[in-house]
């Protein structure tokens, strides 16, 4: 029986196989795409709430343009994009049955996403250092806040890619898992098309 | 019950797996495959998507400073705004496969985002913020 099995499972590739549910499609996948429409709603609560008080300082109080270090933002941004080109390379290598080449695009990935939250650690020091705590303002409160539960949601997507590389050295994910590193995947796109909005409107933005 | 492992072909493709020999790099980006399978582009795709993406960025970085130079902040604005939502667009359309996946979901996708677009930009007027 463990050969039929076996047997089975090589002759089909991950993108020739059908889903048999009601709806036709991937109901993991599926799932991760609601997931993902309802974190549209957290993190625009967030960033709606930075908008609102980053102007409501004193005037000798530490604002945005006290404490922020565009090329330093930029660098650590530029890092986070590059991790979705891995990222879509993981996919790709484990599509094609490439094991190897999907464990290193993997740990490439949580790499590239562990020197982003390392840039978001040192960043947060240096305003603190700088007079900007959690409790200083508004302006603090609701910049950590939504810089803090990005940098929570990328460390919690290096976890998860960390875990697919240990599965993957374990010998639990064969090409026929490919859709498990693409959901994953989806998760860390999302996060990092999150830090596109939140550079742009946080960072770039005239104060 | 046996697991079912490839860890020995761990390069190559699984044995009598003959389509899988050729590489997603041989499909069109235009190939869809039904219900919830598709087609990947090409890794080349990927790169070229990347580049774009690393250009804007620098373009983006380069209005924060070019705003010394006297741009209004209305001007600043919309371009970043523009370059921000391609951006968006090139990585969720290719980089998380939705223009080449199932439309059900970009549809559930972009419902949430435009709910959450809708309810924090009364959230906004409510609170006088414009």
């Amino acid at each position: 029986m463990a050969d039929t099995m076996a047997a089975e499972a090589t002759t089909h590739s991950p993108h020739a196989e059908e889903h048999h549910t009601s709806t036709g499609i991937s109901n993991e996948k599926l799932a991760m795409w609601v997931f993902l429409g309802s974190e549209c709603l957290l993190f625009g609560g967030l960033l709606s709430v930075y908008m609102f008080n980053k102007g409501r300082i004193g005037p000798t109080d530490v604002g945005p343009n006290d404490v922020f270090d565009i090329p330093f933002t930029s660098v650590s941004s530029f890092v986070l994009l590059m991790s979705s080109l891995t990222m879509v390379f993981a996919v790709s290598a484990i599509a094609r049955g490439n094991l190897r080449g999907n464990r290193i695009w993997l740990a490439a990935t949580a790499a590239l996403g562990a020197i982003f939250v390392a840039g978001q650690v040192y960043e947060f020091t240096a305003f603190y250092s700088e007079g900007l705590g959690f409790t200083t303002n508004l302006f603090g409160s609701a910049f950590y806040s939504l810089t803090g539960f990005h940098g929570a949601h990328v460390t919690i997507g290096i976890i998860m890619l960390m875990t697919l590389f240990v599965m993957s050295l374990r010998g639990n994910l064969p090409q026929q898992r490919a859709e498990t590193v693409e959901i994953i995947g989806l998760y860390w796109h999302f996060v990092d098309i999150v830090w596109i909005v939140i550079f742009t409107i946080v960072y770039l933005f005239p104060q | 019950m046996a697991t079912v492992t490839h860890e020995s072909s761990d390069t190559a493709p699984a044995a009598g797996e003959p389509a899988s020999e050729t590489p997603p790099a041989a499909h069109t980006p235009d190939e869809h495959a039904s219900g919830g399978d598709h087609a990947h582009p090409s890794d080349w795709l990927y790169v070229k998507v990347a580049i774009a993406l690393a250009l804007l960025t620098a373009f983006e970085v380069f209005t924060y400073f070019e705003t010394v130079h006297g741009w209004g902040d209305t001007a600043i604005i919309v371009m970043l705004v523009a370059m921000m939502l391609l951006k968006f667009f090139l990585v969720v359309a290719f980089f998380m496969h939705l223009k080449f996946d199932a439309p059900i979901f970009w549809r559930l996708f972009v419902f949430g985002l435009i709910l959450a677009m809708a309810v924090y930009m009364v959230m906004l007027t409510a609170f006088r913020y414009w």
